[in-house]
């Protein structure tokens, strides 16, 4: 197998008593999809957020192409190809979706320390971002007030911007969380027609947008692995089965 | 410097027409601010012209004022300082024989620009409530370094001898030239703000204000970008106290107190935050009130007080609220008919 674009080893974060990652080590091939799923509580989101940089671990150390940035800051981790959505949405509400997701080209391409010139006529900048909202389905939406866009308007627009960031690996935190049915069907096929194109680490409540979409699938409990493995083989665990999927899948 | 302007090329930006007319009502105050001291001529009255230059001084570091709270979010409360700063520069410079534009000018600017850099580097690390009374502390810091500035007139302040000359010529001494000097300045800085806000710069301060945390995943060091819009507002602040000390041909630690940072605070909320020209028609209306209720009575700081208090609390958007609402209004009424 290449090089993984993402490594964990031994990562451990504990909160006061509480262990909330507990010597996790995983991998994210190129290309790949990821899941993690686990009950509420099992530590996803800490493990995101360290993930991102918003938390650093206790000890252990994280890999992203090879590279140790265990002790970098979101913004060096953005700058190297780590995009991220969040599980509660993130959108700039007063900014159109078209500007949301310009500044994120903005981001990634040349200075911001630029006092003159008019940013929202940038074509340079609107170009790729009107490509990436096509691409998520948003175009007719392009000059609505992000605040305005329904809800999975909104979580299709955070894909929107972490799409212009050309991503080497894009963590979702709960895309699906707080869709509706036709919602979620539309972003997983917005996420389908992404995959591939770079590695993917989904966290994910919704069962079905799980299946759906990994290509390997993580089982969080108590903020240790419990196991990996494909789709099938998770399905047909027993511990995982009596842990957790039992309710999830009927 | 360039203006901004809807570029050709630009396929999706907001309809030429709706920014033609955003630039309608900063044009109107200027051409009125031009044509004022035809008007004050014919009435014969310098009063008006001091008046008025006293406004756009005061406008001009209400700018600055409006790009740190209306745009970046950063409500600073220490703004006269750098105010104060430029003044001071004026007449230190001058108590020592130094008296051109030329030299005065750079010197007041660099040296608010330095506090500014000085200081941000460190209130810019606080958020919020902590940013506002860390900044107040700052300006009061300045204030009372001032006024124990003995060789400099201390607590009584420093009487110019005369004004800024202009390369060796004695223009500023002439009030309608330096009416129109005043006048410059403020339509150069409300231009650079303009432009400041609409560029990748701008752009990236008000995606602080909506969301800091989000730019900062998505890549920006939201810290740089916020310290040199403060070194900028803090310039543009000394700049206005340049303009200050020649228009009074007095300096005081007054200038720095923390009730004239609240004053310039109020001008934005008056005419309307996060609008640039708001901050100038609040600096007219805040000076002009002030001016009008004072002939009245002398404590006409008891009518001032609550109805500041109105304005802000019931008007949303200021003074360019209440305009554009009767705006829409009358285009309702006649604009079908």
């Amino acid at each position: 197998m290449a090089e993984p674009v993402l490594a964990l080893r031994d990562v451990r974060k504990q909160f006061g008593g509480l262990v909330v990652s507990d010597n996790v080590t995983f991998s994210v091939a190129p290309g790949e999809l990821h899941a993690i799923i686990g009950p509420n509580g099992a530590g996803k989101t800490t493990l995101i957020n360290q993930i991102s940089g918003v938390l650093m671990p206790d000890s252990g150390t994280i890999l992203f192409g090879g590279r140790d940035i265990t002790r970098l800051g979101p913004p060096e981790r953005a700058r190297l190809g780590l995009a991220r959505s969040f599980q509660i949405t993130s959108v700039l509400p007063g900014f159109s979706a078209l500007e949301n997701v310009a500044l994120a080209v903005q981001a990634r391409s040349g200075s911001s320390f630029r006092f003159f010139g008019d940013a929202a006529g940038e074509t340079a900048l609107n170009e790729p971002a009107l490509a990436a909202l096509a691409e998520v389905g948003l175009a007719d939406r392009a000059e609505v007030p992000a605040g305005h866009l329904a809800h999975g308007e909104k979580r299709a627009l955070e894909l929107a911007m972490a799409l212009v960031t050309e991503p080497k690996l894009l963590l979702l935190d709960e895309p699906m969380a707080g869709t509706g049915r036709e919602e979620t069907a539309r972003l997983i096929g917005v996420l389908r027609r992404l995959k591939g194109r770079f590695a993917m680490m989904l966290v994910e409540h919704d069962m079905t947008a799980v299946f759906a979409l990994a290509d390997r699938i993580s089982v969080l409990i108590y903020g240790r692995i419990m196991i990996s493995g494909t789709p099938d083989e998770v399905r047909e665990d027993p511990q995982v089965v009596a842990a957790y999927l039992g309710d999830e899948l009927e | 410097m360039k203006a901004p302007s809807a570029s050709p090329s630009a396929p999706v930006t907001s309809p030429p027409r709706s920014r033609l007319r955003s630039l309608a009502l900063p044009a109107l105050l200027f051409v009125a601010l031009a044509i004022l001291p035809l008007a004050a001529l014919a009435a014969s009255a310098g009063y008006v012209l001091d008046l008025f230059t006293r406004v756009m001084i005061f406008s001009v570091a209400a700018l600055s004022v409006d790009l740190l709270i209306g745009y970046a979010a950063l409500v600073t409360f220490g703004q006269a300082a750098f105010v104060g700063i430029g003044a001071y520069a004026v007449g230190i410079l001058s108590s020592h024989g130094i008296t051109d534009a030329l030299v005065a000018l750079p010197v007041a600017m660099t040296a608010a620009g330095l506090f500014a850099l000085l200081t941000g580097i460190v209130c810019l690390r606080t958020k919020g409530v902590y940013f506002i009374m860390i900044t107040l502390a700052f300006g009061q810091m300045a204030f009372f370094t001032a006024s124990s500035l003995a060789p400099y007139g201390g607590d009584d302040g420093l009487t110019l001898a005369d004004r800024n000359t202009l390369a060796g010529l004695a223009l500023f001494g002439r009030p309608l030239v330096f009416y129109y000097v005043v006048l410059a300045v403020l339509i150069a800085s409300y231009a650079l703000c303009r432009s400041l806000v609409a560029s990748r710069f701008g752009r990236v301060l008000r995606g602080t204000k909506e969301n800091a945390l989000r730019m900062t995943t998505l890549g920006f060091r939201v810290y740089r970008f916020q310290l040199v819009a403060y070194v900028i507002a803090g310039m543009l602040s000394g700049l206005a106290g340049f303009l200050l000390a020649n228009a009074t041909e007095f300096v005081s630690p007054a200038y720095m107190s923390w009730q004239r940072s609240g004053e310039l605070i109020i001008m934005v909320l008056l005419g309307g935050i996060g609008t640039l020209h708001g901050a100038i028609v609040g600096a007219a209306a805040f000076l002009l009130l002030e001016e009008w209720l004072a002939g009245f009575t002398e404590h006409w700081k008891m009518i001032f007080g609550p109805l500041l208090v109105l304005v802000v609390v019931f008007v949303r958007g200021g003074l360019i609220g209440i305009a554009a609402a009767l705006g829409r209004a009358v285009a309702r009424r006649f604009g079908r008919g």
